[in-house]
């Protein structure tokens, strides 16, 4: 079964990480190296990625002559993404189990953080 | 245009996997580290599938195998040695006595037919996740490699490879011997080997997304190997049905789902897509096994398919004996799966309302929760007992909770047509 956990933020979440004490944001990365590391060893990997600041985020969708029309107004309270992890584990419980130790990421304010597990839609079902 | 690449010769595909867990039988009894054993037949195969076509298979091609494989041994265990030495130099201590590396083979090792049982034993163990049970199996008894396994299950080769690495980790710290266990414990051993068997079958078969072709070898690879247990172990009846079932479910492979992948139910299957040669061979083997006693569930199951597959339209079903042979599947187990095949048997056979008063006791089943068949089968019998307005969104509830999208999309397909038919 694969999932995908979600990490995120609101808009002004970069700026606010960015500016956090140097012990805590070195924490921060050795603990993302290790829990890749761990994901990875555990043979439950399947992908991860982290998104790039949501101050470039755009909204688009097709004008009348197809091209890109682009709108940047986000509403203040909008949620972003700002990483995930693919994994592909035996159960939804070691799932959340993942989550978990991810959410423990070492950080400022309100940790741990909350972190959105979401099954993937695979091709399978059971056999009839 | 670039130029397509050669076909692949299948046949030397096929005497590959063949010869790989007899390969690996004959290197494991000399060498014992099952893990390195494992590494270094895999290589064997990878250097057989790069020379062979080139050079031609040798005369002798497992002793060819078992040779390479043997000498990627004898290289392990040098290097393991000088490795120790090292470490206890560094140490400051004088090396251990270390076992001096195997002579060369002079004749080719007796091989064992039970080494692929043995094999299977092992890689089946219940110390495994079903997960790396499978993926060590595919590889080990499959001879499949790293890369191929990795594209069948949707994940990057690094994944399944550790995977691999860590099933053969959890065998080493287990230390499961490589023997047969003894009687006691064989056949719930087996039962773990035929279920491993069953969850490749059913990763293949039930599979449409993705890359289709290597997971149609899934179901392939699980009806090669199963055989090859029912070769080994004619008389036991359950891997009998198991490979009966295999052969029967997989018979409707054509008919199942239509050119975009989507689902056709069993009822409006295109019967003459079915393959009657493996309908054939699948009610011969389960009639043979029921003939022979002990009854089990992977004997049920495949009676049940056998009658599904004997019927030459849907309305010829012989729904009467669907019921009876899950009356006495639900008495041997507790899935709720079987209860719900179980109600829509008794619907075919008594009406609609039979089949949603059996129903009724699953709603407190904490195994269904979330689950999408119980609303799926309830709309099903809604729908033909016309009531129309629950069957709607009974169908809808289905397809929000499943996860697989040729189900979803059936289910949605469903729900829309009868929604404005109203």
């Amino acid at each position: 079964m694969k999932f995908m956990l979600m990490l995120n933020t609101e808009r002004d979440g970069y700026t606010r990480y960015m500016s956090w004490p140097k012990e805590i944001l070195e924490a921060n990365v050795a603990f993302m190296i290790e829990f890749n590391k761990k994901l990875s060893a555990a043979g439950e990997l399947v992908g991860a990625e982290g998104l790039a600041s949501p101050q470039q985020a755009k909204l688009v969708r097709a004008g009348k002559d197809g091209k890109p029309i682009t709108d940047g107004v986000f509403p203040e309270s909008k949620e972003f993404l700002a990483g995930y992890w693919i994994v592909d584990v035996d159960s939804s419980e070691r799932a959340c189990q993942l989550a978990a130790d991810a959410s423990t990421a070492p950080g400022v304010g309100d940790t741990p953080l909350w972190v959105e597990v979401r099954e993937i839609m695979s091709g399978r079902q059971d056999i009839k | 245009m670039t130029p397509s690449p050669p076909e692949p010769d299948l046949r030397l595909e096929r005497l590959l996997r063949d010869l790989a867990p007899q390969a690996l039988g004959a290197v494991v009894r000399r060498h014992r580290d099952f893990a390195a054993c494992e590494d270094a037949v895999q290589e064997a195969l990878i250097a057989a599938a790069a020379q062979w076509p080139r050079d031609g298979v040798p005369g002798n091609p497992r002793g060819w195998l078992i040779q390479v494989a043997l000498r990627r041994m004898t290289d392990h265990v040098r290097s393991e040695i000088a490795r120790r030495g090292r470490e206890a130099a560094v140490a400051g201590e004088t090396p251990a006595a270390v076992a001096p590396a195997p002579p060369e083979l002079d004749c080719e090792p007796a091989i064992d037919a039970d080494d692929t049982l043995l094999l299977l034993f092992m890689c089946c163990h219940p110390a495994l996740s079903p997960a790396s049970a499978i993926a060590l199996t595919l590889r080990a008894v499959g001879g499949l490699t790293t890369a191929e396994i990795a594209k069948a299950f949707l994940v990057p080769e690094a994944t399944m490879a550790q995977r691999i690495s860590r099933a053969k980790q959890s065998i080493k710290q287990s230390r499961v011997p490589f023997r047969l266990p003894d009687a006691g414990e064989r056949a719930s051993r087996l039962g773990s080997v035929l279920h491993v068997l069953y969850l490749v079958f059913s990763e293949g078969y039930t599979s449409s997304s993705g890359a289709a072709l290597q997971r149609t070898d899934l179901a392939n690879e699980a009806i090669r190997l199963t055989r090859a247990v029912h070769g080994l172990l004619p008389g036991d009846g359950e891997v009998a049905g198991l490979l009966a079932l295999m052969l029967l479910t997989d018979a409707r492979r054509a008919a199942r789902t239509g050119p975009g992948g989507e689902l056709i139910p069993l009822d409006e299957q295109d019967r003459t897509l079915w393959d009657a040669r493996a309908i054939a061979e699948g009610v011969v083997l389960v009639s043979a096994a029921l003939r022979q006693g002990s009854v089990g569930e992977y004997q049920l199951q495949a009676a049940i398919a056998a009658v599904h597959d004997e019927a030459p339209r849907a309305e010829d079903t012989d729904w009467p004996q669907v019921l009876a042979l899950y009356g006495v599947l639900k008495r041997m187990s507790d899935n709720p799966m079987v209860a719900l095949n179980h109600a829509i048997a008794a619907a075919m056979v008594h009406g609609p309302a039979a089949g949603l008063e059996l129903l009724a006791p699953l709603d407190a089943d904490e195994r269904l929760r979330g689950n999408h068949r119980l609303d799926a089968v309830r709309a099903h019998l809604l729908e033909r007992a016309g009531d129309r307005a629950a069957t709607v969104s009974l169908y809808r509830a289905a397809a929000e909770k499943t996860t697989s999208v040729p189900e979803r999309n059936y289910l949605m397909m469903r729900a829309a047509r009868l929604g404005e038919a109203t």
